[in-house]
């Protein structure tokens, strides 16, 4: 594999088609060109000089702008799917998949949820198609950056007359323009900023070479986010967790290894109102009924002094105090806390008075905290009431006729009693749920009549930590840098060559012919030297 | 009060001259020596288009103040956005290139966009806590503008596809074009069921059993082609539905898009029986001095104009508030993963431009193709595919 000597005495790399110096035509194909591929200046490309070892293929494979259009096109129609029934992680709470597509969406949910659409950005295929993408910028990027890297900087300024010829953009005349021409042509040239160069009674003028890496640091913008996104499983650089925290609990925060605590002290919802909030809105509130103006959690952050001592009780001290708002969350060290959601008068504590049915007479109140219960509350003057049993989510009897609960949660609470008076020191046995009193034992003179409810709101606070964020930017940037400097700016040149008694002008841009053409017209009016011609419309007439 | 009129007034004397400007555009493809230079009719229709997008932008503002955010938080106000930002992307690349053609199609359909938003709630919404951010404005106002100089490079596009698709037999080309300019017919018939079952105060009550066997309410504002899920009708004297659907469908929007197909057909036909030629060849004649290379970059020009605003706003600054919000910057909701998809489409294109060289007629489709993938955006995911984005 030797590198290529051309006539004009530039060595070439192995594999060039126009000399990266002169412009000479240095293949037979390119020599038989009617307009040169100018893509990547003729320079020589792996994936066009190489395909031999597997290795060759390899990278010929992803250099292809083809397979990195299909590979586009496959994670496009791929993601579409995904979007056809809600995903698995967009599903309520406690539904099993399985069943669940099945139950609400037939048959077709059924297939949906076999062919695993279900969760499909998590799928294997899914994550090796973007990983193929990014396998395939990377190769595509180096195999022609590097050569166009190297034929943009060797480039002469006079060129040879063939290169000229093959130019899209073309003229050619025999009359030579007189210094005066020469003059005009290069102040408009600078007050285009072009950059000139002359040589040999050559003039090489150009501008916007920089616009040609754009394509490039824009892929390595998206490697870069790629990249990014997948240190999410670095252990330490992610954490994702979600807090329940009652009004007035204090809870250490999850994910922060005992470090810091949060202390819920009240947690609020407010409406908008008629009259409260701008008369403007109330035509859209007679329409749609209550709209939520904020969710909002008052919370307290501690540290605990003691989390390194083994053992020690936690010290709490105050850090700071910040309400968390929905798109407020509180910040401290490299965490956030954000309001995710809520549940509004969760059952706090229940009042009960022990009443003689027949008289009404009430003989005393008690409080039980469905979260703390005692067994026995003294009334005084021979009056007990004793729990015997607390189901804090009744749902129903077993079979043996015992009342069982669901879960911890004091969602549907059910009382088991033993109501102590004088006339009956042993006690009535009494069954309490909501809206429901049974006496299991026997007809009782007693009961426990409810009093009052005590509620008070739960607030759920995502915790997150996410130090993968700096690098997912930079990519972001770097990305946005990469398209602005490739779309917004071209990168155009302009050779106006005297020889051998003839005139060329040729011009080159890598996009827009219109605008090139049009500021050549201009550049040149009122001048000798003719404006190019554009040949491959030419050519089409 | 006072300003929220005010603002309604300025949006309907924006959509007036938009209309005029249209006029003004088509004069000037009559105009004979317009083929080298800007002709006087074109001038004026340019300048009627700035001072409409002025008075557009004096909705925009006046409302601002009147709700006291930007007005982007509903469908109604975010299509009128979108309708904004597509005459501002129209005055930019016009300025550029100085085709008057362009204007004889954008105008009309920036009339029908701003017509299409009406029909929805139009009154000023409170903002529910997680729009409540500046990113609101800053996300949706850039991906708007984005995709409002996206969709010149359809407009472009189409008015290649006119000039380039022959007539002369049929075949698939033909049939696609006629396929998109249905579509866009669909829409004014959208418009008018509407306003028209709106102006007679028509009103079906339905009760209905959904998925989960609840009974549940719906009243339609057009007559039921369409019931819902054992619907059964409150209302007397109303037509009964002809097909039932299953409860998942969302019954009344199904019904409005089968009105609007069917009128759109009717009209369709109407348009075909009247002129006796398909609708892309009637349409020829306007494009007769259009040179195809400069749409052709036109519509190009816009897409590389386009990408990197769209790719900002309604990728980059869409994660950055997702991840204030929402806690997360990325979480394959519908309307996110449809940006993506957007954002790929225009990236093959811009890749099958570049290295295989689809100019012309096959750029001209892809520009279709692209435009369709942001409607569907625009309007059929937050219609019917639900998810965090979807408006009340
Ligand atoms: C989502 C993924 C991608 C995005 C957003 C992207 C973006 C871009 C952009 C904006 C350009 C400039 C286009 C122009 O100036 O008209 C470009 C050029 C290019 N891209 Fe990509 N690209 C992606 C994937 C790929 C892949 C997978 C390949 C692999 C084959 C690839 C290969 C290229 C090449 C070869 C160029 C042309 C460079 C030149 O000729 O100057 N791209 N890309």
């Amino acid at each position: 594999m030797e590198n290529k000597k051309c006539t004009c005495g530039h060595i070439n790399p192995y594999g060039t088609i126009l000399c990266e110096s002169c412009g000479r035509a240095l293949t037979g194909e390119a020599r038989e060109q009617k307009l040169y591929d100018m893509r990547y200046e003729g320079s020589a490309r792996r994936s066009q000089t190489y395909n031999k070892s597997i290795i060759d293929k390899v990278w010929n494979f992803f250099s292809s702008v083809k397979v990195g259009i299909w590979l586009i096109m496959l994670t496009l129609i791929g993601a579409s799917f995904g979007t056809i029934l809600p995903q698995e992680f967009y599903l309520p709470n406690n539904v099993d998949p399985s069943v669940y597509y099945e139950d609400v969406y037939g048959v077709f949910g059924k297939l949906y949820y076999i062919i695993g659409f279900y969760d499909l950005y998590n799928s294997v295929w899914f994550i090796a198609l973007i990983a193929a993408l990014g396998v395939s910028l990377v190769i595509a990027s180096l195999d022609r950056v590097i050569p166009l890297y190297r034929a943009l900087k060797k480039q002469r300024v006079d060129r040879h007359e063939s290169f000229l010829k093959k130019q899209r953009l073309f003229a050619q005349t025999d009359e030579i323009p007189n210094e005066i021409d020469l003059q005009t042509v290069r102040n408009q040239l600078k007050k285009k900023h072009y950059k000139i160069n002359e040589e040999n009674g050559a003039l090489f003028a150009e501008k916007g070479r920089f616009s040609r890496w754009g394509p490039y640091v824009n892929h390595v913008g998206l490697i870069i986010f790629l990249v990014g996104s997948m240190l999410r499983s670095v252990e330490g650089l992610y954490i994702d967790e979600l807090l329940w925290i009652r009004e007035g609990e204090t809870l250490q925060v999850p994910g922060t290894k005992g470090e810091y605590y949060v202390k819920n002290e009240e947690f609020t919802v407010e409406n908008y109102g008629e009259e409260s909030d701008p008369e403007v809105f109330n035509e859209a509130l007679e329409r749609v009924g209550t709209v939520v103006k904020n969710y909002q959690t008052d919370a307290v952050l501690y540290r605990d002094e003691n989390n390194e001592l083994p053992g020690a009780e936690p010290q709490l001290i105050e850090l700071a105090k910040d309400d968390i708002q929905v798109n407020q969350p509180m910040k401290f060290d490299q965490f956030a806390m954000y309001q995710t959601s809520y549940q509004k008068d969760e059952m706090k504590a229940m009042r009960f008075a022990l009443q003689n049915k027949s008289t009404g007479e009430e003989k005393g109140e008690l409080t039980v905290d469905l979260f703390e219960q005692q067994d026995s509350y003294i009334l005084g003057g021979g009056y007990k009431v004793e729990l015997l049993g607390f189901y804090p989510d009744f749902d129903g009897f077993t079979e043996e006729g015992e009342p069982k609960s669901k879960s911890p949660l004091p969602n549907n609470p059910a009382f088991l009693f033993n109501m102590i008076s004088p006339e009956h020191p042993d006690g009535e046995v009494s069954f309490v749920e909501i809206q429901n009193t049974m006496e299991p034992l026997g007809e009782t003179d007693y009961k426990m009549t409810f009093k009052s409810l005590e509620t008070r709101d739960v607030s759920a606070l995502t915790i997150r930590k996410d130090l993968t964020l700096p690098v997912l930017g930079l990519g972001g940037i770097i990305f946005m840098i990469g398209v602005i400097q490739g779309s917004y700016w071209n990168h155009r040149r302009v050779w106006i060559q005297n020889k051998n008694g003839h005139l060329y002008v040729a011009g080159h841009t890598n996009k827009n012919w219109y605008g090139l053409k049009k500021e050549l017209d201009l550049i040149l009016k009122g001048t000798s030297i003719p404006a190019p011609e554009d040949q491959v419309e030419k050519n089409k007439k | 009060m006072e300003l929220a009129s005010l603002s309604s007034n300025l949006l309907y004397a924006a959509f007036v001259l938009y209309l005029v400007a249209t006029f003004f555009f088509g004069g000037a493809i009559r105009d004979k020596r317009s083929q080298s230079s800007v002709s006087g009719w074109a001038k004026i229709g340019f300048v009627v288009t700035v001072i409409g997008f002025m008075t557009h932008l004096g909705y925009f503002f006046t409302r601002w103040i009147a709700g006291g955010h930007a007005p982007v938080s509903n469908l109604f106000e975010f299509i009128v956005a979108f309708a904004m930002m597509l005459v501002g992307a129209f005055i930019l690349i016009y300025s550029i290139y100085r085709v008057s053609i362009l204007g004889l199609f954008t105008m009309p359909v920036v009339v029908l966009i701003i017509a299409y938003a009406s029909m929805f709630p139009r009154e000023l919404s409170p903002l529910i806590p997680a729009l409540q951010s500046d990113w609101l404005y800053i996300h949706v106002t850039t991906a708007a503008l984005g995709e409002a100089i996206l969709s010149i490079s359809f407009v472009a596009g189409l008015i290649y596809l006119i000039k380039a698709v022959d007539q002369t037999k049929a075949g698939k080309k033909t049939f696609w074009l006629e396929f998109v300019l249905y579509s866009l017919i669909s829409v004014i018939s959208f418009i008018i069921v509407t306003t028209s079952f709106n102006f007679m105060n028509y009103e079906a009550t339905f009760t209905w059993v959904d998925s989960n066997d609840q009974q549940l309410k719906e009243t339609y504002s057009i007559p039921a082609l369409v019931g819902p899920n054992q619907g059964d009708l409150q209302t007397d004297n109303r037509l009964a539905p002809i097909v039932d659907t299953p409860p998942l469908v969302n019954a009344k929007k199904l019904n409005t898009l089968v009105w609007s197909l069917g009128i759109g057909l009717a009209l369709y036909t109407l348009c075909r029986l009247v002129l006796r030629k398909r609708l892309g060849a009637a349409l020829k004649p306007v494009v007769k001095n259009v040179s195809l290379d400069l749409v052709d970059e036109i519509s190009y020009r816009s897409v590389v104009i386009g990408f990197p605003v769209f790719t900002l706003g309604a990728l980059i600054f869409a994660m950055i508030w997702a991840q204030i919000a929402w806690t997360r910057f990325w979480g394959w909701d519908p309307k996110e993963v449809w940006a993506l998809i957007t954002f790929l489409f225009y990236a093959a294109f811009l890749h099958l431009r570049l290295s295989k060289g689809w100019h012309g007629e096959k750029s001209a489709w892809l520009a279709v193709i692209g435009f369709a993938i942001i409607m569907f955006n625009l309007i059929a995911v937050n219609l019917v595919i639900a998810g965090l984005h979807s408006y009340a």
